[in-house]
């Protein structure tokens, strides 16, 4: 990894909305210098050789954490891990009493993912160990949102200046929120549709132009990407069908036509196939659906990095 | 303990005699009487106000059964240092008080133990279930000035229209938390552009003000009077103000917090200033303001609402609602005075001689041969309010650490001192 001055400030990652422009660009170029490890035949550095990072998932997950798992892995991290079906919390122990007996086996890193927003902001004010947001509630989920940023420079260079549609239940998407967050600070123009329902109040506080339709929303865009969407939140009415949802709000190449030649299709995963996104789509042209889930990896390398520091450890080439 | 005293200097406020002068009051056998006592004892209040005790007709005091983050005797001592005479609890405790057996605890508990005058609230409904009305004569006779399902809203607007005019029948006032739970479910914080940026699910005020809409609509059919308890919300002010303009027999108070703070508060998760109804917007903020420098809003009621850290040091959509009000209501109301909105007899009449009126209760006055509940307030006095100086068991308050200007000194509950910073005791 090439040094420079930049100097990362951040002892934990709670969100995008900490950070900078120039902070977003440091973690974007630290993951680059990053993936080439993933690549190799022996995937390993002794960069995290010693430090302790624990997976505490209070809410199911497979690919953010494999994600995270093998990424400490390859920096030859030890890494545990902890559901809500093994841990206490169904005993009736509180997040902090978890975490502070977590913190008592002094880890270096908490990774998080919980329902509540604004569960790794508590726990940043009871543990000392770096707390890395791994999705909280309705709130944000940085490093999807990163691994999101990172594809897309990889595909057009370039983040400032491009148009980026985002389609479904921004509402009740953490990704979304961090995507608008990070592809807004970064220059790019974000346009949001979906029914009304799914798009919370004041989202244009955010950075985001609402549109009328998915049509309008992704006319001339560089960048769609689609939600997964749940039918029913707390016994909400959000939308009447599936099958209707799919009608009016799913991507498919008819409602493409508009937007540009070489538009970039992504999905954060998993992908309801034929509702939010018609299969041709996923898997056409266009579609770095799997180079995102690829470039998750090397975003939480670089995350690991940032906040363990580099004064310890074996260096990232190493 | 009954002291004969005589205070002088300090500028007494009575709105309901219409006094506001500097001049002498004196106290025996636990009365305001006209004659000086001859061995009365002489207190200086210069610069000080002398006003009748205060009275919150709105706190939760959390006994019987939650005893860990309030008690009766915490809860009066709380009020008697925030310059309290009287406090009204409401009725969910556990048991919740919706029958005679549970009133009569409370006020034992208060009478033995209490620092202030306590006026149990009954539940509306059995259990505030929302299905029955509990036994509103019983309860009457056994203390209760007034109901309220608070917190747990009436949701049948049927059973709604019958509490109004049952309770009627028992000259008992009926209080409403006026929300509408199927649009504030799963919210814990006002709904806008902040509520989107932390990913909490919003609560807008629609769900007050239809509530609102609601109670006073069979306010006016019924004929009978309402109290709408901790509006928040423009909106609700407005259909308040209209419906007082046209005849409609509506009381309605507000909380410190609601004219003090905005939903801003709830930035980086902070679990004390959530509460029902959450703070709101700015224009929000500023419609309460002007609501209460107009007359729409009767009375100031601060919602003390105790928790401990096991139900706030939680995630936020976890954490209970509410922040103890008791101890710092009256500094935050006197800043209403400092800014030119009110003047120091339409505070009294907020936090006192409102309260009384609207409850029925004696109190709210200076008027000789009156029992002696007072209040003494040093508007300058200028202080830090910490959570080591509460004397409430709960320290869930917003306000920590603020610089506060103004608070009570001396309170004085029929004849008894119940709260002294000027050394009077000695």
């Amino acid at each position: 990894m090439t040094k420079n001055e930049f100097s990362f400030q951040h002892r934990h990652i709670l969100g995008l909305e900490q950070f900078s422009p120039a902070d977003l660009h440091h973690i974007l170029a630290t993951a680059r210098s990053f993936k080439a490890i993933s690549s190799r035949s022996i995937k390993k550095v002794p960069t995290l050789r010693g430090r302790t990072i624990i997976n505490l998932f209070f809410e199911p997950s497979t690919r953010t954490r494999l994600s995270f798992e093998i990424a400490a892995k390859r920096m030859s991290g030890d890494t545990f891990n902890i559901s809500a079906s093994t841990s206490s919390a169904t005993k009736g122990e509180s997040l902090i009493d978890t975490a502070r007996n977590i913190q008592a086996m002094n880890p270096d890193v908490i990774i998080i993912r919980h329902s509540s927003s604004g569960a790794p902001q508590l726990l940043t004010r009871h543990v000392k160990a770096a707390i890395i947001n791994a999705g909280d509630g309705t709130h944000e989920h940085p490093s999807q949102g990163l691994l999101d940023l990172m594809t897309v420079m990889e595909h057009r260079g370039r983040i400032e200046g491009l148009r980026v549609a985002i389609i479904g239940d921004i509402a009740h998407s953490r990704v979304a929120h961090s995507n608008i967050i990070g592809f807004t600070k970064l220059g790019a123009t974000v346009r949001v549709a979906g029914p009304t329902t799914f798009l919370p109040p004041q989202i244009a506080s955010l950075g985001a132009t609402v549109c009328g339709s998915v049509a309008e929303a992704v006319e001339g865009v560089d960048v769609v990407m689609a939600l997964r969407i749940q039918k029913e939140r707390q016994n909400d009415p959000l939308i009447p069908s599936l099958r209707e949802y799919a009608r009016f709000y799913g991507i498919n190449r008819e409602v493409l036509r508009g937007a540009a030649d070489n538009v970039l299709i992504m999905h954060p995963g998993p992908i309801n196939r034929g509702v939010e996104m018609s299969p041709d789509v996923a898997d056409g042209p266009g579609s770095v659906i799997l180079d995102q889930v690829a470039n998750g990896v090397a975003v939480r390398m670089a995350l690991l990095y940032l906040v363990l520091g580099d004064e310890k450890g074996g260096g990232v080439g190493a | 303990m009954s002291e004969r005293i005589v205070f002088t200097g300090g500028r007494i406020i009575d709105p309901v005699s219409g006094v506001d002068r500097i001049g002498d009051l004196a106290i025996e056998n636990g009365r305001i009487v006209s004659e000086v006592p001859i061995d009365a004892r002489r207190i200086d209040l210069t610069g000080k106000w002398l006003v009748p005790g205060l009275i919150d007709m709105h706190v939760h005091l959390r006994e019987p059964g939650e005893e860990y983050k309030e008690t009766i005797a915490t809860g009066t001592r709380a009020a008697s240092a925030g310059g309290f005479t009287a406090v009204a609890c409401m009725p969910n405790t556990r048991p919740v008080n919706d029958e005679a057996a549970v009133t009569r605890l409370i006020m034992e508990i208060a009478e033995n133990h209490g620092s202030a005058r306590v006026y149990p609230v009954g539940a509306i409904s059995r259990g505030s279930q929302g299905e029955e009305l509990a036994e509103y004569g019983e309860m009457k006779a056994a203390g209760i000035r007034a109901v309220s399902d608070d917190g747990l809203p009436v949701r049948d607007s049927q059973l709604m229209r019958r509490a109004l005019e049952y309770a009627a029948g028992h000259d008992l006032l009926v209080i409403s938390h006026s929300e509408e739970r199927a649009l504030s479910r799963g919210g814990s914080m006002n709904e806008g552009a902040l509520s989107t940026r932390l990913g909490l699910r919003g609560i807008p005020t629609a769900a007050e003000s239809i509530m609102v809409y609601r109670e006073l609509a069979l306010a006016e059919l019924t004929g009978q009077r309402i109290h709408i308890a901790h509006v928040s919300a423009a909106s609700a002010i407005d259909l308040i103000r209209q419906a007082k303009a046209r005849g409609v027999r509506v009381t309605a108070e507000t909380a410190p917090h609601y004219f003090t703070l905005t939903e801003a508060a709830v930035d980086g998760y902070n679990t004390s200033a959530k509460m029902s109804p959450p703070l709101r917007s700015e224009a929000d903020r500023e419609a309460v303001r002007q609501a209460l420098a107009d007359g729409t809003f009767d009375v100031i009621a601060t919602d003390h609402a105790p928790h401990s850290v096991l139900e706030k040091e939680v995630e936020f959509d976890r954490a209970a609602n509410g922040i103890v009000g008791l101890e710092s209501a009256l500094p935050l109301t006197l800043t209403l005075v400092r800014d030119g909105l009110i003047t120091p007899a339409r505070l009294v009449e907020l936090l006192s001689a409102a309260p009384a009126q609207i409850l029925g209760v004696e109190g709210g006055s200076l008027a000789i041969g009156v029992p002696a509940d007072l209040t003494v307030i040093d508007p300058d006095l200028e202080f830090v309010f910490t959570a080591a100086s509460l004397h409430s068991r709960s320290k869930n308050s917003p306000f920590l650490g603020w610089p506060m200007q103004g608070k009570a000194v001396l309170t004085i509950c029929g004849g008894r001192i119940t709260h002294d910073e000027i050394g009077l005791r000695l």
